[in-house]
C-alpha cells in the first residue's frame, strides 16, 4: 500500500487530490480546476454515460469514461495523455460526421458546445464521410426540433423525463437511424409537451432551440403607424448582463430600458406592475376561496408550462387553478384594453412586445382565449436571448449604456413583483398582501419585523413550505419548481396526504431564473446567483407589499373599481381547457356499412381507463353482439374526449359525450342511447 | 382489400377487430403492467396484429401507464417489431456473407419484380407478401437462404423462389375457393 492510498488521494495528472466523496473523476477534476470535456453529463441528471467525451486514462486500466468511473484512493488518472487526445478527436469527428455542419445558419452558433468543443480540441479535418440525409425540421411549437443536428447525448431526453416528469422524447430506431424523437415522430404540438424549453437548455448543439422571432420584433420597431411597447419581465433583469460579460444576478434593469429605447420601442414597461395587479386578484380570490373553504388548495397560474401540464395531467383539478391570467396576459389586457383607450387608441394600433425569460410564454401568448376579435393581448414574445441578440445585432454596447427608467404609469413597482422571477417569488408576494389584509394593520407596522420576508419558501429546495397564522386562521403554503417536483405533490394532493391551501407551482428549475429563454447556465449557480440578485432588488424597493403600488391602486380607480369585479375578471381572468394527454388515431372495433347506424367512441385515455373504460367498451361489444345490432354501429376506442374533468369513462355517441359510463351503467346506457336511437324496443331480443 | 382487414359482424360475433382487441387486453392482463414484461406483450400483440399499430401502441402505454415515447423507443429498436403491416407471408432473404457471394441479390431483385416490391414498399397491397433482408440466418451451409414464415429454404435460385411464390398462391386462392367451415 503506498501513500496515496493510505491518504485517500488519487494522482490526477501528477497533482495530488484528496477525495471527499466524490462520486466521479469527473467531478474531483473540475474540483482540482481541470476541465474535462463533457456532452451528455449533467449535474442534475442521471449518468448516462455514452458520449465518450469524458474519457481520461488510468494507469493499468486504460481509457475510461471519468462521468462514471468513481475515483478509488491511489488511482494515477490522466486526462490529457496522447490516447485521450486520439479518442476525444475521433468521438468528435464522428459526430461530426454525422452532423448538419450548417453552423453559420444555426440558431446555437456561438453557444454550441460541439463547436466549442471542436475548436477547443483543434479538429480542422474530418476523416469520415458526411451526412446524406436532411430530415424535416419541427418547428411546431416555441422549441424548433432540428434532427439533423442531434448528437444523441441524451440529455433532452432525462431533463424531460427526470425534471420535468414528462417524457416526451425517447431515442427512437436503432443503428445508424437512431433519432431522438416525441412518440410516433409526432410534432411537439402534438403530444403532451409543456413548452418549458428545458430541454432546449440542455442540448448541447442546435437540435433544440427556442424559436426566434426577432424578424417579427423588427417588423414592428419598423412600422411607423405602430406604437410598440415592451414590457420586461422580473427574471431578465437579473440574466441579461450575462450575454455581455457581466456576472449572473447583476441587476440591468436600467440598462435594459436603456436598450429597448435605443432599439426603437416607444414605451418601456414593467412586468413587475402586472404581477402585482396579479397579486391583488389572486390574494382576493384565495381569501375568498378560504373563506368559502371551495377549492383549495388553490395553485398558482403564472407559469404557462405548469398551466397546461395541468391541462394535460390534472383534470380533476384545473377548478383549483387560480383563474388569473399570468402577469404577462393581465399587462396585455391593461394596456390593449385600457391604456390604449385612454390615449384614443384601437387595440390593433398598439403592439406589445414581452421581453421574457421563457419559451412557454410564447405559447400563453398566442392561445386564442388572450384575442380579443383577433387582435392579440400580446403580439409577440422574445426572449432574453432574443433581446441580446437584438441589442448585439444593432451594435450597441450594453455594459456602456447610460441607465433609464421605466416609462410612467406601468413602471412603477414594488418588491412583490419583482421576486416573481424565482421559485417562491409568487407565494411569498401574495402571503404579503393576504396577511396585511387578513391583519388589516397598516402596512408601516410591519416594516421591520420581518413580516416581509417568507424566508422558508426561498431558496432551490424542491419542496418548500410556509405556515401562517393570521387571526386563528393556518394557512398553509407549497412552493414547488421543476415539473417532477409539482408531479409528486399532485399525487399527493389527490392522494389526500396534503393538506396546503395554496400552492406555487413554476415548471423550469429555480423558477423564471431558470427558464430556458435565459442565458445558457450550465450548473445551478447562476440561477441562484440571478434569484439573489432578486431578492436584493425586492429589499431595496421602497415599496414592497403588491397593494401599495400606486399605479395598480389607480387601475382600480379609475377602471376594476376593486379586486375581482366583473371588469377584472372579463379582461384579468380566464379559464382552462381539458387536454388529452395523448393524441392517437382512433382504434377500429366495429364497422357498420348501413345507412341507419350510430357512431360510438369510446374514451380509453389515461383517465377515463383508469375508471375501467375498457370494461365499459367490452361490455358494449357483448351487448351490441346480443342485441344483434352490431351491424348497426360504428365502435371505436379513443384516446380523451376532453371530457376527463366531468368524470370518465367518456362515450360520444354521434355528436354528445356522455360522461359517467362505467360499466355497470353499460346496460341502461345502451337501452336509452343505442336501442333509442336505433328505435329498436329494449325488449326485442 | 385482403381478408385481415374484414370484419365479421352482426349475427356472427363481435368484430374480428374486436376480438383481436380484447386479446390485447388479455395479453397486458396476463403479464401485468411491469414495464418489464413491454416487449413480451409487443411479441404476443405483434403476433395478433402481424404489427404493432400506432393505436395500438398508444392503448399499451395508456393501459401500462407508460409514456407513449418510451412505447414507441422501445417498438423501433428491436427488429423483430414492425410498425408497418406485414404480409401474411413474410419472406426473409439472407443476406449475410456467405449468401451474399451465392447471390442473395439476384434472389431479392427476382422477388420485388414478381411482387412489385422495392426498398420502400416491402409489404404487397393485399397484405399477403414481405420482403425482406435479414443478416445470417445461421444456415450458411446452404446459402443462399430464404425464410418464409417459420419455413426455411437452402440454395435458392431466382427461378426457384418463383415458383415457391406461384404455389403458395395457388393454394391461398384453393382455400379461398373452398368453402368456408364454421
Ligand atoms: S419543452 Fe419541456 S415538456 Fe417539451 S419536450 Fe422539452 S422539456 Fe419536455
Ligand atoms: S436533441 Fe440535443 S440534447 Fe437531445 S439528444 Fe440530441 S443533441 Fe442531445
Ligand atoms: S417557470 Fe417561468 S420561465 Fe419557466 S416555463 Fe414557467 S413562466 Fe416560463
Ligand atoms: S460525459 Fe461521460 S460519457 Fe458523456
Ligand atoms: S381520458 Fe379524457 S375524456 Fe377520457
Ligand atoms: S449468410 Fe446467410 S445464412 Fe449465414
Amino acid at each position: 500500500m503506498n501513500a496515496a492510498e493510505r491518504n485517500n488521494f488519487v494522482l490526477i495528472d501528477q497533482q495530488r487530490i484528496e477525495v471527499n466523496g466524490e462520486k466521479s473523476i469527473l467531478e474531483l477534476a473540475r474540483k482540482a480546476g481541470i476541465d474535462i470535456p463533457t456532452f451528455c453529463y449533467h449535474s442534475e441528471l442521471s449518468l448516462y454515460g455514452a458520449c465518450r467525451m469524458c474519457v481520461v486514462e488510468i494507469e493499468g486500466r486504460g481509457v475510461v469514461t471519468s462521468c462514471s468511473t468513481p475515483p478509488v484512493p491511489g488511482m494515477k488518472i490522466l486526462t490529457n495523455s496522447p490516447r485521450v487526445q486520439r479518442v476525444r478527436r475521433t468521438v468528435l469527428e464522428l459526430l461530426l460526421a454525422n452532423h448538419d455542419r450548417d453552423c453559420t445558419t444555426c440558431d446555437k452558433n456561438g453557444r454550441c458546445k460541439l463547436q466549442e468543443l471542436a475548436d477547443r480540441f483543434g479538429v480542422r479535418k474530418i476523416r469520415f464521410g458526411e451526412r446524406d440525409e436532411k430530415l424535416p425540421l419541427d418547428e411546431s411549437a416555441p422549441v424548433v426540433r432540428d434532427p439533423n443536428k442531434c448528437i444523441l447525448c441524451g440529455d433532452c431526453v432525462r431533463m424531460c423525463e427526470e425534471v420535468q416528469g414528462i417524457g416526451v422524447l425517447d431515442f427512437v430506431n436503432r443503428g445508424s437511424r437512431v433519432m431522438v424523437a416525441p412518440a410516433f415522430n409526432k410534432k411537439l404540438q402534438d403530444v403532451e409537451c409543456v413548452n418549458c424549453g428545458q430541454c432546449s437548455a440542455v442540448c448541447p448543439t442546435g437540435a433544440l432551440v427556442v424559436k426566434s422571432e426577432i424578424d417579427k420584433a423588427w417588423a414592428a420597431l419598423h412600422d411607423e403607424e405602430k406604437l410598440v411597447v415592451a414590457q420586461v419581465a422580473p427574471a431578465v433583469r437579473v440574466a441579461l448582463g450575462e450575454e455581455f460579460g457581466l456576472p449572473p444576478g447583476e441587476i440591468v434593469t436600467g440598462k435594459v430600458v436603456a436598450a429597448l429605447k435605443r432599439l426603437g420601442f416607444d414605451k418601456v414597461f414593467d412586468t413587475c406592475m402586472a404581477a402585482d395587479l396579479t397579486v391583488m386578484e389572486e390574494t382576493a380570490e384565495f381569501l375568498n376561496r378560504i373563506k368559502k373553504g371551495e377549492n383549495l388548495p388553490q395553485f398558482t397560474s403564472c407559469c404557462p408550462a405548469w398551466v397546461k401540464y395541468a391541462e394535460h395531467n390534472a383534470a380533476d383539478l384545473l377548478k383549483n387553478l387560480s383563474t388569473c391570467r399570468s402577469p404577462q396576459q393581465i399587462f396585455g389586457s391593461v394596456v390593449k384594453r385600457h391604456w390604449a383607450k385612454k390615449l384614443g387608441k384601437k387595440p390593433e394600433e398598439v403592439f406589445v412586445i414581452s421581453i421574457m425569460p421563457c419559451s412557454a410564454k410564447k405559447f400563453e401568448a398566442a392561445r386564442p382565449e388572450f384575442s380579443v376579435n383577433g387582435v392579440r393581448d400580446v403580439d409577440l414574445v422574445l426572449t432574453t436571448q432574443e433581446l441580446a441578440r437584438m441589442i448585439r445585432e444593432s451594435g450597441l454596447l450594453f455594459d456602456q449604456l447610460e441607465v433609464e427608467a421605466f416609462d410612467m404609469p406601468f413602471g412603477l413597482t414594488t418588491g412583490a413583483g419583482v421576486i416573481f422571477g424565482a421559485t417562491g417569488g409568487v407565494a411569498e408576494a401574495v402571503l404579503r398582501t393576504a396577511h396585511s389584509l387578513l391583519t388589516c394593520k397598516p402596512a408601516d407596522e410591519y416594516a421591520n419585523d420581518g413580516l416581509f420576508n417568507f424566508e422558508t419558501v426561498r431558496g432551490f429546495e424542491g419542496l418548500k413550505e410556509a405556515v401562517l397564522e393570521v387571526d386563528g386562521l393556518e394557512v398553509k403554503v407549497a412552493v414547488v419548481h421543476g415539473l417532477g417536483n409539482a408531479k409528486r405533490l399532485l399525487a399527493e394532493v389527490k392522494e389526500g396526504k396534503a393538506n396546503y391551501h395554496l400552492i406555487e407551482v413554476m415548471a423550469c428549475p429555480g423558477g423564471c431564473v431558470g427558464g430556458a429563454g435565459q442565458p445558457v447556465a450550465t450548473g445551478g449557480e447562476a440561477k441562484k446567483k440571478r434569484a439573489q440578485g432578486l431578492y436584493s432588488a425586492d429589499k431595496l424597493s421602497q415599496l414592497r407589499k403588491a397593494h401599495d403600488n400606486p399605479a395598480v391602486a389607480r387601475l382600480y380607480e379609475q377602471w376594476l373599481k376593486k379586486p375581482n369585479s366583473s371588469e377584472a375578471h372579463k379582461t384579468l381572468h380566464t379559464s382552462y381547457q381539458m387536454r388529452g394527454r395523448i393524441t392517437g388515431e382512433e382504434i377500429t372495433l366495429l364497422t357498420s356499412k348501413q345507412e341507419n347506424k350510430i357512431n360510438l367512441a369510446v374514451c380509453v385515455g389515461t383517465c377515463c381507463y383508469l375508471k375501467g373504460s375498457y370494461d365499459t367498451l367490452k361490455k358494449l361489444m357483448e351487448k351490441a353482439e346480443s342485441e344483434g345490432v352490431g351491424d348497426r354501429i360504428n365502435l371505436h376506442a379513443t384516446f380523451c374526449l376532453e371530457n376527463c374533468e366531468k368524470g370518465g369513462p367518456s362515450v360520444r355517441v354521434d355528436d354528445t359525450v356522455v360522461s359517467g359510463v362505467t360499466p355497470d351503467k353499460v346496460e341502461s346506457f345502451f337501452t336509452e342511447n343505442i336501442l333509442g336511437k336505433l328505435k329498436i324496443p329494449a325488449e326485442s331480443q | 382489400m385482403g381478408e385481415v382487414m374484414q370484419l365479421k359482424t352482426g349475427s356472427e360475433g363481435i368484430g374480428v377487430a374486436g376480438r383481436r382487441f380484447t386479446k390485447v387486453n388479455e395479453i397486458i392482463e396476463r403479464h401485468g403492467r411491469t414495464p418489464s414484461a413491454l416487449i413480451p406483450i409487443l411479441q404476443e400483440v405483434q403476433e395478433e396484429y402481424r404489427y404493432l399499430p400506432e393505436e395500438i401502441l398508444t392503448y399499451i402505454a395508456v393501459a401500462m401507464g407508460l409514456n407513449p415515447a418510451n412505447v414507441y423507443g422501445v417498438a423501433t429498436f428491436y427488429s423483430q417489431f414492425s410498425l408497418a403491416p406485414k404480409g401474411k407471408y413474410v419472406i426473409r432473404i439472407c443476406d449475410g456473407t456467405a449468401c451474399h457471394v451465392r447471390g442473395s441479390e439476384k434472389i431479392k431483385t427476382a422477388l420485388w419484380e414478381k411482387l412489385g416490391l422495392s426498398d420502400e414498399r416491402k409489404t404487397t397491397d393485399d397484405l399477403r407478401f414481405t420482403v425482406e433482408t435479414v443478416s445470417c440466418l445461421g444456415a450458411c451451409g446452404l446459402a443462399p437462404v430464404v425464410m418464409i414464415n417459420d419455413r426455411v429454404y437452402g440454395q435458392v435460385t431466382p427461378e426457384g423462389i418463383n415458383e415457391i411464390i406461384d404455389q403458395i398462391i395457388a393454394e391461398e386462392e384453393g382455400e379461398k375457393n373452398a368453402p368456408e367451415e364454421n
